[in-house]
Formats: C-alpha cells, sequence, structure tokens
C-alpha cells in the first residue's frame, strides 16, 4: 500500500494535523471500496435479471441502454427520487436504522478481503473470526426490520430468518475453520498464500465446501433457502413496509453479503487471487463471478424448501458433517 | 386447546396465537381469496377461506338474459378452462330442447375441451411450481400453454374467453390445417412434458414440500363432495368422462389416472398424467374427424320448458349446471355447481396442523380459480 503511505506522508508535509493525516488514506480506502460494492452490486442486479431472463427464456431488462446495461442506474434513480414512508404505528427509530445496521457490516467485511497479492484494505490475522462477527449481525438487522414495521408478514419473516441464520451460522464456522487448519492461520492472505505453495484446498476439502457453499446460501437467504423473503407465503418477509432508499439498502446489502460470499469462498477453497498468467485482480473477480452465477444458477431452478425442513438440514445434516468434517482435517493436519 | 392453556400458563413464557389475514391481496392466493388464518408461530391452527370478492352475480344475470347471451357469461366462471363452462351450459340447453349436434361439432368440441385441459393443467403445473418457490418452471409451461392459446385463438378468436360454442353445434369450423398443427404441437408438448418432470418431479425439495403435505382422506374427499383430480388423487376412481360419459369420451379408451394418499404430490402427479391421456384423446379426435356441418337445427323461437341437469369433466373437476325453464326464452332457474367452491372446503382439513407453506402448497393444489367460485 505504497500509495496511501506515500499520500499520508505528504499530507504531514504539507502541515497538515497529524490525526488529520492518519484519518485520510483510510478514508480514501473506505470510499474506493464503497464504490466497488456500489458498482458490483448494480452490475449483479442486472445480471440477475439477465440471467434469470435468460434461464427463463425472457430477455430480461432490454430498453434502457443495450441490452438493459443501465436498468439499474435507472432504477436507482427511481428509487432515490421516490417519496420516503414510513407507515403509521412503525417503531421509527429502529425502522430507519435497520436498514444501515444491515448494510453496515455488510461493507465492513470487504476491509479484509485481499483482492491481490497487495490490494487489501487491512491484513488483519483474525480475518476469519472479523468476517464471522461481522457476518452474525445481518441477524439483528432483520429482527430489527421485522421486529418494527408493525406487520405481521415482517414478524413472521423476522422471526424466520432469525432462526435460519443461526441455525446455519455454526455449520459455517466450522467448514471455516477446517480450512484456518489447513492454512495454519486465520488471516485471508496467509491463506491465499499457502494454497499457492500447495494446492487449491477444495481437493481436501469437497465436503468442507459443499457445507460452505450450502450454509452460505442460507446465510444469504437465497434460494432454495430464501425463507425470509418466501413472497409466496410472506409477501416480502421482513422487508415487507419498506421503500426507496431504505428497501434500496437492504437489498444492496444482500448484493454485497453475495460478494463476499462468492470471495470468501473463491479465497479459502479455490486459491484467491492466484492464477496463472492473468493479473491477480482479474483472477478474483473471476472466481467470484463465477460463483455469483452458481448462486444465481441455484436460485432459478430450485423450489423453497420449508422452514422445518430447514431446520432439519442445519441441525442434523450440516452440522455434523462439519464436525466430521473438522475432525478428519485434524488428523490429517497431524500426519501430514 | 387444553395445550393451549397450558402453555399460557408455563411462567416466563407466553406465548399467544397469531391471527394473520391471508389475503385478499397476497401473491399466493390466486386472485382475490381471503384465508383467515390462525398461527401459532409458524403452524396453522386454523385455516378458514373467506369468499366473495369476486362475486358477479352469474346465476341471477343468467335469469334476465336471453339464453344465448348466457353463453359469454359461462366463460367468466372457469376463465381458465373456459370451453369447459360453455360446454356444460350448452349442453343443459341441448339436452331441454332437444337438440342434435352434428358429428363434426362434437368431435371439435371434444377436441378443443381436451386441449383446454391441457392448458389448464399446464398453468396450474406452472402456478403450483412457483407457489412452491420455483419460478422458472412456471414460465416453461407459460411457453407451451401459450402455443395453445395461440391454436384456440386461430379457432375462435379468443385467446381465453371464448364464446365459442353454440346451441346446437359450434360458431366457426376450425381453419384449414387445425389438424397438423395440433399434430406437431402434441409432439413437441409431449418432448417438454418430459423435461417438467426432470425438472420438478424428481426434485428431492419438491417431493419433500409435496408428499404428505395436505392430506385428504377418500372419506373426506366423498363427505365433502370433492370431484376431478382432487377426488381421484384421494384414490377415488371417479371420472364423468367415465362414470356419465358424454361427447365422444365412450367410444375412446383412456386411462383414468388414480392416487393414493391424497396429498399434494398426488395430485399433482394426477394432473400430469391426465396431461398425457388428454394428449391421446386429442389424436383419437383428429383421426376420425369427419367432415360435414358444424351447426344444427335450432328452433327459431326458444321455449325452454321443465328441467334438467347436465354435468362434465371440466380441468378442476365436476360443472354441472341444473337449468329450469318456465316456457319462455329466458332461464328460469340457473345453479351453477363449480368444483373449486367445493374443494375449498376442503381447505381447513389440509392446512390444520401444517405450516404456512403448506397451507400455500395446499391452495395451489386444489387448482382454485376464484371467478369459479364466487361466480
Amino acid at each position: 500500500m505504497d500509495m496511501f503511505t506515500a499520500m499520508h506522508s505528504g499530507l504531514v508535509q504539507m502541515g497538515v494535523p497529524l490525526w488529520l493525516a492518519n484519518l485520510v488514506p483510510p478514508l480514501v480506502k473506505a470510499l474506493i471500496l464503497l464504490l466497488f460494492i456500489l458498482l458490483n452490486c448494480m452490475f449483479l442486479i442486472w445480471m440477475e435479471r439477465k440471467v434469470a431472463g435468460h434461464m427463463q427464456r425472457r430477455m430480461g431488462p432490454m430498453r434502457t441502454g443495450p441490452h438493459g446495461i443501465i436498468q439499474s442506474l435507472a432504477d436507482v434513480i427511481k428509487l432515490i427520487s421516490k417519496e420516503d414512508i414510513i407507515p403509521n404505528g412503525v417503531d421509527r427509530w429502529v425502522f430507519v436504522l435497520a436498514p444501515i445496521v444491515a448494510f453496515a457490516p455488510a461493507f465492513a467485511v470487504f476491509m479484509v478481503i485481499p483482492f491481490g497479492p497487495t490490494l487489501i484494505a487491512q491484513d488483519l490475522n483474525i480475518a476469519l473470526i472479523f468476517i464471522a462477527a461481522l457476518t452474525s449481525f445481518v441477524v439483528i438487522s432483520f429482527l430489527m426490520a421485522g421486529w418494527s414495521s408493525n406487520n405481521k408478514w415482517s414478524l413472521l419473516g423476522a422471526m424466520r430468518s432469525t432462526a435460519q441464520l443461526i441455525s446455519y451460522e455454526v455449520p459455517l464456522v466450522i467448514s471455516v475453520v477446517a480450512v484456518a487448519l489447513l492454512a495454519g492461520s486465520l488471516s485471508l492472505q496467509e491463506i491465499v498464500e499457502a494454497q499457492r505453495e500447495s494446492f487449491w484446498y477444495i481437493l481436501v476439502q469437497p465436503v468442507g465446501f459443499l457445507v460452505f457453499l450450502t450454509a452460505s446460501l442460507a446465510e444469504l437467504n437465497r434460494s432454495p433457502f430464501d425463507l425470509s423473503e418466501a413472497e409466496q407465503e410472506l409477501v416480502a418477509g421482513y422487508n415487507t413496509e419498506y421503500s426507496g432508499m431504505r428497501w434500496a439498502l437492504l437489498y444492496l446489502t444482500e448484493y454485497a453479503n453475495l460478494i463476499t460470499f462468492a470471495a470468501i469462498a473463491s479465497t479459502l477453497f479455490f486459491g484467491g487471487w492466484s492464477g496463472p498468467v492473468l493479473p491477480p485482480f482479474v483472477w478474483f473477480m473471476i472466481k467470484v463471478y463465477f460463483f455469483i452465477f452458481l448462486v444465481m444458477w441455484i436460485r432459478w431452478t430450485l423450489p423453497r424448501v420449508r422452514v422445518d425442513q430447514l431446520m432439519e438440514l442445519g441441525w442434523k445434516g450440516l452440522l455434523p458433517l462439519s464436525l466430521v468434517n473438522l475432525a478428519f482435517t485434524g488428523v490429517y493436519v497431524l500426519i501430514r | 386447546m387444553q395445550e393451549m392453556v397450558a402453555r399460557t400458563e408455563s411462567p416466563g413464557i407466553r406465548s399467544e396465537e397469531l391471527f394473520v389475514n391471508m389475503g385478499p391481496q397476497h401473491p399466493s392466493t390466486h386472485g382475490v381469496l381471503r384465508v383467515l388464518t390462525r398461527l401459532d408461530g409458524e403452524k396453522v391452527i386454523d385455516a378458514q377461506a373467506d369468499i366473495g370478492y369476486l362475486h358477479r352475480c352469474f346465476e341471477k344475470i343468467a335469469e334476465k338474459r336471453q339464453l344465448f347471451q348466457v353463453i359469454p357469461y359461462t366463460d367468466r366462471t372457469d376463465y381458465l378452462a373456459a370451453i369447459h363452462d360453455e360446454l356444460v351450459f350448452v349442453m343443459a340447453v341441448e339436452k331441454l330442447l332437444e337438440i342434435e349436434v352434428p358429428e363434426r361439432a362434437q368431435y371439435i368440441r371434444f377436441i378443443m375441451s381436451e386441449l383446454q385441459r391441457i392448458a389448464s393443467h399446464l398453468l396450474w403445473f406452472g402456478t403450483f411450481a412457483m407457489d412452491l418457490g420455483a419460478t422458472t418452471a412456471f414460465l416453461y409451461a407459460w411457453r407451451e400453454r401459450e402455443r395453445l392459446l395461440d391454436i384456440f385463438e386461430a379457432v375462435t378468436g379468443a385467446r381465453m374467453l371464448y364464446n365459442y360454442l353454440r346451441f346446437g353445434g359450434v360458431r366457426n369450423d376450425v381453419f384449414d390445417g387445425f389438424e397438423s398443427t395440433v399434430e406437431r404441437y402434441l409432439k413437441d408438448f409431449e418432448k417438454r412434458l418430459e423435461d417438467y418432470h426432470e425438472l420438478v418431479t424428481g426434485n428431492r425439495i419438491f417431493e419433500k414440500r409435496t408428499q404428505g403435505v395436505g392430506v385428504i382422506t377418500a372419506e373426506e374427499a366423498i363427505a365433502y363432495g370433492a370431484s376431478g383430480p382432487v377426488l381421484r388423487a384421494s384414490g377415488v376412481k371417479y371420472d364423468v368422462r367415465k362414470n356419465d360419459p358424454y361427447l365422444l369420451y365412450d367410444r375412446y379408451d383412456f386411462e383414468v389416472p388414480v392416487g393414493k394418499n391424497g396429498d399434494c404430490y398426488d395430485r399433482y402427479m394426477v394432473r400430469m398424467q391426465e396431461m398425457v391421456e388428454s394428449a391421446k384423446l386429442v389424436r383419437h379426435g383428429l383421426a376420425d374427424m369427419p367432415s360435414g356441418d358444424v351447426m344444427g337445427k335450432v328452433p327459431r323461437r326458444i321455449k325452454l320448458e321443465g328441467d334438467t341437469y347436465a354435468r362434465i369433466e371440466s380441468a378442476r373437476g365436476e360443472v354441472a349446471c341444473y337449468l329450469v325453464g318456465d316456457g319462455s326464452d329466458r332461464a328460469y332457474r340457473l345453479k351453477w355447481r363449480s368444483p373449486c367452491f367445493v374443494h375449498l372446503q376442503l381447505l381447513n382439513i389440509m392446512a390444520r396442523g401444517g405450516l404456512i407453506a403448506d397451507l400455500v402448497a395446499s391452495i395451489g393444489s386444489i387448482d382454485i380459480v376464484m371467478g369459479e367460485v364466487d361466480r
């Protein structure tokens, strides 16, 4: 991160107070990340509609720009210019705060994701714990949104997602722990390095990856586990009463989480940014988009599971599986 | 109830029943159905259907209009299988006036009726998959139905509400090349049907969501007067086409698919198999269709006298029409039996004890059309 050190020392030389100079590089980094998330999310929303369209023998958006490429931009403009509605009887503060509480951790997670050998905002040595901690925040925001909306469907959706997210967090984290065990580190950058020295961890962690993928789909509220916003059952779930920019923020969070998932999946199991010929960042984005496409593919193919079946799968299926996988990984690391 | 009281009194934790209004504006109530639902968490304790949001006084209007003016109204009862409703009304009038229908018209009615069954089941297949959260199957089914609607449009001039049958025949003959068009369609359709089975039927999630869900026993089905696929899925082999043949159903051999458990999965399988049988029947009809007139002799002045009861097997079940005349050219009384209305009463039986998701699956599985429930 030479650029930022140079920026820092330049500012100090120009007579800017030290505390302010200390503040500028992180802020610039945050801004870059925010821009990255926003642009990618807008692209993803367009991509999701296109993927869905072509899978369903439709075209998807076609009118705004060539192949509807600026459809998302048009949507953003529409959402910004919409009336800001706070329905009667909602718990105002909680209602307003919920989307922000949802987006902030989803955004903060990007801090530790390695986009390239040096392209990382902050290489934390506890990155995996950091991610696990932050991604579980989303439960609170869903509960806040559902509870404060004063709507029974929202409440049901919030309850569902709370149960779902808490249950699936356990196998998710355990499957990640197995990878940390292999690499001997919690830092994502070091996990990538470890894979560059040996091999992609998918080769020794196929079960772990499957658990991770399934649990992630549940964590992301993606089909077939999109119970918290099951349109056919709960109208729209926890975000029923939201509209305009607040709704957009919840929506944005969803896609930001999707990118996070894809980034972590490719980092932990598929060697992250490492790859031949192409620059690391390109490799990273290729892998990320592959996983995003996979998730979309699953979404537009499968029906939705029922809430009790979901719990069953989580506690009786994935959890034992991930524990067994962890045990085997431990043995493997010992005898390696 | 006892259990509920006991739980509410347990110290520290208090739980309440949640009363939820499902509908009339809700994505999966298939129109304007309102279900008064009492929930214990996600579990459905009680589900009562509240109907009448789409009531259009069809039966009363039928008394005030001349008979031929009633035909378009019958279209609008079950708007997804309009030919069937036209057919039952036209059959009732023909029975009362003793009108002969020419052979060719019979065949056209027969073919159209079975094609209509395919179209209706296709739509049901799509929406049912959608109710379970599988959105893509919906659009695939739509593709096949669309081609069928094109054929209907070419024959009758309308895609859904045809106003095509007349007392004594049909309004106009089919277009040139009708046989080959339908034949081509059926060939593609049967191929696609296999795709659907691959996409939906064998899916583990789909099986888990439908098997053992919304069970109706044979006794319950009979006691409530269920008919059509809903009755047959419960294991009762009853089909008006077999038990009280009309049109040309006694001439051709066809299977009546029957389920075993009366759950959503059986209702699904029964309908899927029915489509194959319908395709077979259409083929038979096309092969034997004679040439000739499509309108029989109809008296200039219609005098409706006496009463009659006509019934057919529509896509949803037994549609019947009780027609009373008092010597004028209008119906004195028209009573319409619609299968969806009957099936909706089974909702509580199906939904009680299940989850909300099962309630949605149950509503979807009885193939509800609110236009027919409310009339």
